[in-house]
């Protein structure tokens, strides 16, 4: 079984802050993790290689230093690791994510699953994933909590609801996003992590991946950020008296003048 | 402090410390109230390729001397004693096959140690033999091609748990020190069993009980070494392991160290953080001292140890009654400094005392380490 996981590296959620003049994200002395959910993700990789033979190989896109990630991911169980790096690519949204990474996945020695986790803790969008999917043209489940079989070319597992669990079926190849109930990742082993301290991490620009420059980074993106901040919360509440009947006609009152 | 390890040693210390931190800590409350053994906590760390550090490439391990269980186990310590002790006795165990085993009882059972898939313990104590190890009155003797032991062994680490056990039985009564001879009793053995879980003041997360020889048929090649060479390498392996128990008191002391600061720093009494306080602060200040000085002396002695010189029992028993004595100090301080909190089972330092005592008493208890030390430098100024 040929898995393909996809990692990004985040900041650690522990130590966000945001510069108060600029509005935007303080990178500088914020350690960088391995998005939580991917952790997951590569988990569920190594064991269904375990259970069934095969290769997990990682991809994550982003800046250079994406590299540690992916070398954690060797670590943990990973065979291969490849980066899609480019400058290029700086100021993607989801959109233009997507289109990348199928890109770069197209010129990977092929694929029975990809997995990813159901969403990265600084964008919490959750679409790539689906929005990968879509691109590889392959079908998807999201919030996957359970693998319960493999069994000619058809997964079988369990999708999280808000009310319990569905058991789906997926023909491979197919993609997958996981919660976090799915398992407990391990920690890295002394020879993995020896191995990723000499692996070559294989590095995929815009022109490597044959990207239409139009569709990359910013000039690709539907969306863009355009300011960032910090929510204030005032201290402002109050407390409403009376019988139930006194107490709605009171907050309908308040309410008024937004409606 | 900075104590210019290897790239390969901070690895080893990196793996251990997110073990320690994601798997051990969260965990080790409820397993010492239950009184559970962590056996998926342990399963983590095979996983993680830490059981065979002291096992040479060879036999599956990773090769190291001494010095890198004492690194894993200084995390693991700063953890949960309970939890470092059920991986230490595994060592433990399979120091004697290491040290004196025939090259076919290498193949056959360290892999399977180094590689987590069997653990092993060491059984030497006895009812009626503990600091004097020559009044065992476990016997083996031949029968054709088996050896038949009788007796019951106490108080054995890693009891029901492991699957290899290093026995220390009589051979020969008439020769004292060389009548004992060392075996490897594998749990499903006929005639072998183990009593009930022993009921501990602390590290109780790891299991403890009695094994039970009762006409325990082995074959004969299942003698560690030679006949009558069984204290010989038992002596050698308490040497060689008693800087792992060293440095549990080391990973644990520091645990305290750290509980207590953060507390003080935290607790506001008459307006103030008590660590403003002058008392707190030299009490603190003591803590940390002994700790550091605890490390450098165990890192020492087990770099030491590892090139088996002359005096290894000396450096050995040296580290272990200073560590271990110092952590019974710093986490007792520890408690002192949280105060009534401390005392409370909401809070991990009450477990932290409770384990640090039996550090004390094991592997040799503490006084005895002291006679070794005189022994040696009275040896010494001859």
């Amino acid at each position: 079984m040929k898995i393909i996981v996809c990692i990004k590296q985040v900041p650690d959620a522990k130590d966000v802050r945001l510069d108060p003049k600029t509005n935007t994200m303080a990178r500088e002395g914020v350690e960088s993790i391995m998005n939580p959910f991917d952790r997951h993700a590569l988990e569920e990789a190594v064991r269904l290689k375990e259970l069934h033979g095969g290769t997990v190989t990682v991809v994550s896109m982003g800046p250079p230093q994406a590299e540690e990630v992916l070398r954690e991911a060797v670590s943990c169980g990973a065979d291969a690791a490849v980066l899609v790096s480019d400058r290029a690519f700086a100021g993607a949204d989801t959109w233009a994510t997507t289109y990348t990474l199928a890109k770069a996945i197209e010129k990977l020695d092929g694929f029975d699953l990809v997995l990813c986790g159901k969403q990265a803790i600084d964008g919490d969008t959750a679409q790539v994933g689906p929005g990968l999917a879509r691109r590889l043209n392959i079908p998807y489940v999201s919030y996957v909590r359970k693998i319960t079989g493999v069994e000619n070319g058809v997964i079988a597992l369990h999708r999280l609801m808000d009310d319990g669990y569905d058991e789906v079926e997926m023909p491979l190849p197919g993609l997958l996003t996981v919660v976090k109930e799915i398992n407990d990742p391990r920690v890295p082993s002394l020879k993995g992590k020896m191995k990723a301290k000499s692996l070559s991490i294989a590095v995929l620009n815009a022109e490597g991946i044959e990207a239409d420059p139009d569709s990359i980074g910013l000039p690709g993106s539907t969306t863009q950020v355009v300011k960032v901040f910090a929510p204030h919360f005032k201290g402002e509440r109050a407390m409403l008296e009376g019988t139930v009947d006194e107490q709605v006609e009171q907050l309908a009152n308040i309410l008024e003048p937004y409606i | 402090m900075d104590y210019f390890l290897t790239e390969e040693q901070q690895m080893i210390v990196d793996i251990a410390r997110q073990i320690t931190d994601e798997k051990i800590i969260p965990q080790r409350a409820e397993l010492d109230e239950k009184e559970e053994y962590a056996t998926e906590i342990l399963n983590e760390i095979a996983q993680a390729d830490l059981m065979g550090l002291y096992i040479p490439e060879k036999y599956g391990g990773f090769g190291g001397g001494g010095f890198e269980i004492v690194l894993a186990l200084e995390q693991f310590g700063r953890g949960c004693v309970a939890i470092a002790t059920s991986f230490a006795a595994s060592a433990l165990g399979a120091y004697p096959i290491l040290l004196s085993g025939s090259e076919e009882m290498k193949q056959k059972y360290l892999p399977d140690v180094a590689s987590g898939k069997r653990k092993a313990a060491f059984a030497l104590t006895e009812a009626n033999a503990g600091s004097d190890a020559s009044g065992i009155q476990t016997t083996a003797v031949l029968d054709g091609d088996e050896w038949v032991l009788n007796g019951t062994k106490q108080w054995i680490t890693n009891a029901g748990e492991a699957q290899v056990y290093s026995v220390v039985a009589i051979t020969d009564k008439n020769k004292g020190a060389r009548g004992a001879s060392m075996f490897v009793v594998e749990d499903t053995d006929p005639g072998f069993s183990c009593g009930p879980k022993e009921k501990k003041m602390g590290i109780r997360a790891s299991a403890t009980c009695e094994l039970i020889f009762k006409d325990c048929r082995i074959p004969k090649d299942r003698l560690i070494g030679r006949q009558g060479m069984g204290f010989i390498t038992v002596m050698k392996t308490l040497d060689l392991s008693r800087p792992g128990i060293a440095i549990l008191g080391v990973g644990l002391g520091q645990a305290a160290l750290d509980e207590a600061v953060i507390y003080a720093k935290q607790r506001v009494q008459f307006g103030k953080p008590i660590i403003s306080f002058q008392a707190v602060q030299h009490m603190l200040a003591d803590m940390a001292i002994s700790v550091e000085a605890s490390r450098a002396l165990v890192y020492a002695a087990a770099k030491h140890i590892a090139q088996h010189p002359k005096d290894m029992s000396k450096a050995s028993s040296m580290c272990k009654v200073f560590a271990t004595d110092m952590a019974m100090k710093v986490t007792t301080d520890a408690v002192q400094v949280l105060g009534g909190y401390g005392y409370m089972r909401d809070y991990p330092v009450e477990k932290m005392m409770r384990d640090a005592k039996i550090l004390q008493i094991y592997e040799g208890t503490n006084q005895i380490q002291r006679n070794v030390i005189g022994q040696e430098l009275n040896k010494e100024y001859t």
